[in-house]
């Protein structure tokens, strides 16, 4: 069944406050980042401002370097605030928790432990009234949507790169947070396995809709999964420097998307951002 | 495949691979570019084992001789002829210990004394049964009459000394254990404690064995002042555990607060109390490193037991090796070199016996050294 995708109108949004507040998940208002070292401050963020709707998916991308990570881990809230504010529905955050699920450019896998066993760690924490078998079958339902029924009683340490990355999907989806962090998740696989990655990912959002930012080198990854694409200026100073609407319906497939006559217009789009 | 644990395994994991190599060899697998190997892990060590013995016979030659012409000399010089004859007699006879050199003795001399060790093992244990066999009855009554038990109370055998000396030394390698180990995740989970006990490590680590056990000594003597019980046991146990925990305590630390920044973020985002954070997240990942703290600390353990006994009169090979030295009869020097390869083989055995139990834990299972 090929998808048939309708032709909207291309926007760029340069101005973040158009949403109405009932419908921003995410919110990054004045956000600044400063890195003391002895020959003064070195201002990585400043004035980063940037919403982020309910059930969207955000991709950002940006050269090497300039503060794309940092910005994903002051989300996740492992990285101080050193000035603005980041809230989720509305609520300042405050250091890390499990509404802001983070899936890290290394899987992060305890290797020690079976896949099952990783999944559990954090659905045991997340949802601790549930019971044993509930939460068993909580972990095993992500297992199952990553396609590693196969490996529920396997140690991490005996997967693939692109199989821990699995779990790491599983893991991250299994405590249904508010927000899904990715970092560029699929930096370190070959291309074969980030496709396959690509697909699977898109398959569990695409029933979670799970708000999501996404961190990604690949302009191609960044068209393919995201609603909105966002630019980050190179640092010092980084801040959004362009939003690019990707208006194509969902679900989407690669196919499709590739076939569609706008694709090269929002490639070319980001290539002159990046190439600038 | 149910057949998973094989020879090869086990020695592999124990760090023995020498052995399946004498096996293959017998069971003749061995294929010809394999000939090098075995040529290598096997005969190579055989010769080197023999050439020692050979050059270590030599030089007790050596050394009885020059001892020998001395004493001869002497009695030339000081008595004339007739004594310097009858001295000469007296060594070539070799049996009366006021004239036979007290120098360096030969392989063949040490493996008489392991043999009569082995032989006075015999006796004293087939002394130690008749006796408790004797008492048995005895002892029931005394029990029933509310008395202590009467005890052998002869003298220990070598064997036995070599089971108390690894007793004390597994007392004290729990005790470094104990206080290490706990004591390290502290200090490497909080920045706080790390300075408030690095000044302690810093400085009660390079402390002699000696001193610890003058340490200890002075407290538990004071501690058991009441007590008509023998304390040296509990005296060397604890100064062996103090010396050694050391290795233990830094590694336990170092390891712990030097865990793979990736997992601290994943427990921070999964929210892990601190018990889950510990237990599950940062002892599994510093295991590898406590335990190559915990090798360290059994080897150091075994290396400081014998002084300690020594010093603290608690039975043992510490205690076995001093007395001989005191005691100067004929076969005495023959008995400390026999103590010298038990101590070294021992050793090595606990050494294998952390690395078997190092790989069986942890989780990577790359060759640890």
């Amino acid at each position: 069944m090929s998808t048939i995708i309708e032709h909207k109108k291309t926007k760029v949004i340069t101005d973040n406050g158009l949403f109405p507040s009932s419908e921003v998940m995410l919110d990054l208002k004045n956000l600044k980042k400063v890195y003391p070292t002895p020959k003064g401050d070195y201002v990585v963020l400043e004035n980063l401002n940037l919403q982020i709707k309910k059930e969207e998916f955000v991709t950002i991308i940006g050269h090497s370097g300039c503060g794309k990570t940092t910005m994903l881990s002051m989300i996740a809230g492992l990285n101080p605030i050193s000035g603005g504010h980041i809230s989720v529905l509305g609520k300042h955050i405050k250091g890390p928790g499990p509404d802001r699920g983070v899936i890290f450019q290394a899987p992060s896998l305890m290797s020690w432990m079976t896949s099952l066993q990783n999944v559990l760690l954090g659905v045991n924490n997340v949802f601790p009234h549930a019971t044993k078998a509930q939460r068993n079958d909580i972990a095993k339902y992500y297992l199952q949507k990553v396609g590693l029924e196969d490996a529920f009683n396997k140690k991490a340490s005996e997967l693939s790169q692109g199989m821990q990355q699995r779990v790491g999907i599983a893991r991250a989806f299994a405590i249904k947070p508010k927000v899904l962090l990715l970092d560029e998740p699929f930096g370190m696989l070959d291309s074969l396995t980030r496709g396959e990655l690509q697909d699977i990912l898109i398959e569990i959002w695409n029933k979670e809709k799970i708000t999501a930012v996404m961190i990604t080198h690949d302009v191609d990854e960044a068209i393919f999964l995201a609603d909105r694409v966002v630019m980050m200026t190179s640092g010092p100073k980084a801040k959004i420097g362009d939003v690019l609407n990707i208006d194509f319906e969902r679900p989407r497939t690669r196919k499709a998307v590739l076939e569609h006559d706008d694709y090269y217009k929002y490639r070319k789009h980001l290539i002159d951002f990046l190439e600038h | 495949m149910k057949q998973s644990i094989t020879l090869g395994k086990v020695t592999k994991l124990m760090g023995l691979g020498f052995l399946s190599t004498i096996k293959d060899l017998f069971t003749g697998k061995l294929e010809k570019e394999d000939f090098k190997n075995f040529l290598r892990k096997v005969v190579v060590p055989i010769a080197s084992i023999l050439l020692f013995i050979g050059l270590w016979h030599m030089g007790s030659k050596t050394l009885y001789n020059i001892e020998a012409d001395f004493r001869i000399n002497k009695a030339l010089e000081e008595q004339g002829q007739a004594a310097a004859d009858a001295v000469a007699a007296c060594i070539a006879l070799g049996e009366d210990s006021s004239c036979k050199p007290n120098t360096l003795p030969s392989p063949a001399q040490v493996w008489e004394s392991y043999r009569s060790l082995l032989r006075d093992h015999n006796i004293i244990s087939a002394d130690k049964a008749a006796f408790i066999e004797k008492t048995a009855a005895l002892n029931e009554k005394r029990l029933a009459e509310g008395k202590d038990a009467i005890t052998y109370t002869g003298r220990p055998s070598f064997v036995d000394q070599i089971f108390r000396s690894l007793k004390t030394v597994f007392a004290g390698f729990l005790l470094a254990l104990f206080i290490a180990v706990p004591l390290g995740i502290f200090i490497g989970l909080s920045p706080t404690l790390k300075s408030a006990f690095n000044w302690f490590i810093q400085i009660f680590k390079p402390v002699s064995p000696v001193v610890w056990y003058l340490l200890v000594f002075m407290i538990v003597k004071t501690l058991l002042i009441d007590s008509n019980e023998d304390s040296s046991f509990t005296i060397s146990f604890i100064s062996v555990g103090l010396c050694s925990m050391w290795a233990t305590l830094v590694n336990t630390a170092m390891g712990v607060s030097s865990v793979d920044k990736d997992y601290i973020n994943v427990a921070k985002v999964l929210k892990l109390g601190n018990f889950q954070k510990i237990f599950k997240v940062v002892l599994p990942s510093s295991l590898p490193l406590i335990f190559t703290g915990l090798k360290i600390t059994l080897s150091v353990a075994w290396m400081v037991l014998i002084a300690i006994e020594l010093l603290a009169q608690s039975p043992g090979l510490g205690l076995f090796v001093w007395e001989e030295f005191q005691n100067g009869a004929n076969d005495s020097n023959a008995k400390i070199i026999v103590a010298m390869f038990v101590i070294g083989i021992i050793g090595f055995l606990l050494d294998r016996l952390m690395l078997t139990i190092q790989n069986w834990v942890s989780f990577d299972k790359t060759d640890a050294i």
